[in-house]
């Protein structure tokens, strides 16, 4: 990371292709503010007509899990199949569930 | 005068073309009033429905009900925060919301101030409970407003188990001995009304539901839902072999909707009222386990600064 403060910080960019639908995380762009850095956005991620909003993030406020913890994390959903509406039997000719 | 009249023009004609408003939008202040409270309303009902189904959590017939039903009630609190976040997006505070909760200012839904009384209550809100709330929950995924949409799919999709299991805890008990059959029966009479009480007042009786129509905050009326419900869960009652309790229920052919009887309203409007079996029960229970987490919250905040000093000094 550099330390040079005359260097623009890092801008996470998150796009909403239709309005109705979730800004999805696309990338990022260096910018020396967020409205340059929305600018930059439009010019490097919509240029064929993908989003209607962008979001910019500081990539500096964006605290992420690690890789190693992943196991930790994610393994204790493997065993849980009841979450899932597949794992229960329905009485036969039972209709609309 | 003009002006706000021609917002509200541009706003209607965005709703009328099918498009979703999203937070910075400009919207009519009864819009966004109207979507804080059905959206906190919304958000409190996950809340405190944890509340009746807890009870059974330590009482579970077997683990595997008993890891069902906690993961079904992990899911309602999940719901929750989708919901309070939604709120949030609408510019009012998640402790403003959960404060109007807590001093009672703010409704949820009625069904929770009944009591779980047996291991089949538990069958019967997962089928008819969800049942009904998925059927508004469905609709509530076209909604007009972004984030309450978007957040209502992510529901939906967990949700879809939350209604078989409770089916299943219904047919396993309608197949058992007489006894388990009649408990199953039982809990059947008990929340049959009640859930078709949740779609709300009729329309005749529903004053603000013609503009959340004209808004597309509601997408079918109070009435088409509980008809949809009845029709497809009266089936389902009789795959099981249980009876619904409404001697005036009589299938239409020329409709082909079921007729059935009347919902007791005073019964409805006195458990709004606060007079149900468990209003002050639940309630003291939402104050008591936020007076009880006070000190978990502010350890938190004190840990964080701890923290950031820490960090702080060795920079």
């Amino acid at each position: 990371m550099a330390s040079n403060e005359n260097n623009w910080p890092l801008w996470e960019i998150f796009i909403q292709s239709k309005r109705g639908l979730e800004h999805k995380h696309v990338g990022s762009v260096h910018a020396a503010d967020a409205q340059m850095a929305i600018e930059n956005a439009r010019d490097v991620y919509t240029r064929r007509q993908e989003g209607q909003s962008i979001w910019v993030v500081p990539a500096a406020a964006i605290s992420a899990s690690q890789p190693e913890d992943a196991a930790m994390l994610f393994d204790p959903a493997d065993d849980k199949t009841y979450r899932h509406p597949t794992f229960y039997t329905m009485p036969e000719g039972a209709k609309y569930i | 005068m003009t002006q706000v009249k021609n917002l509200e023009d541009l706003f209607q004609a965005k709703i009328d073309a099918d498009l979703k408003i999203e937070p910075k939008d400009w919207m009519p202040e009864k819009y966004r009033k109207t979507l804080v409270r059905q959206i906190s309303q919304h958000a409190h009902s996950e809340v405190v429905g944890m509340l009746p189904e807890g009870n059974w959590i330590t009482r579970a017939p077997n683990l595997r009900r008993k890891a069902i039903l906690l993961a079904k009630v992990q899911d309602e609190a999940g719901h929750g925060l989708y919901l309070y976040s939604a709120c949030e997006t609408l510019g009012v505070s998640r402790e403003q919301t959960i404060d109007d909760l807590l001093s009672g200012k703010a409704k949820y839904s009625s069904i929770f101030n009944y009591p779980t009384l047996t291991w089949a209550d538990i069958g019967a809100i997962g089928w008819l409970v969800d049942g009904a709330a998925i059927m508004n929950q469905v609709m509530l995924c076209r909604t007009s407003y972004g984030p309450y949409a978007r957040a209502m799919v992510r529901i939906c999709k967990e949700e879809s188990f939350h209604q078989r299991q409770g089916y299943e805890i219904m047919a396993v008990l309608a197949k058992g001995t007489p006894e388990q059959k009649e408990m199953a029966q039982d809990a059947l009479n008990r929340w049959w009304w009640p859930s078709l009480m949740m779609f709300g007042p009729t329309d005749a009786n529903s004053p603000h539901s013609a503009e959340s129509m004209r808004w597309k905050i509601k997408r079918q009326s109070n009435d088409e839902l509980r008809q949809t419900f009845i029709d497809r869960t009266v089936q389902q009652a009789e795959v099981i072999g249980l009876s619904i309790p409404d001697p005036k229920l009589k299938w239409n052919e020329s409709t082909q909707h079921y007729e059935w009887g009347e919902i007791d309203w005073s019964e409805f409007n006195n458990v709004v009222a606060g007079n149900g079996p468990c209003n002050k029960e639940r309630l003291a229970a939402r104050n008591k386990a936020h007076a009880d987490g006070a000190w978990v919250r502010e350890a938190a905040i004190a840990h964080a600064k701890k923290k950031a000093r820490k960090e702080m000094m060795a920079a």
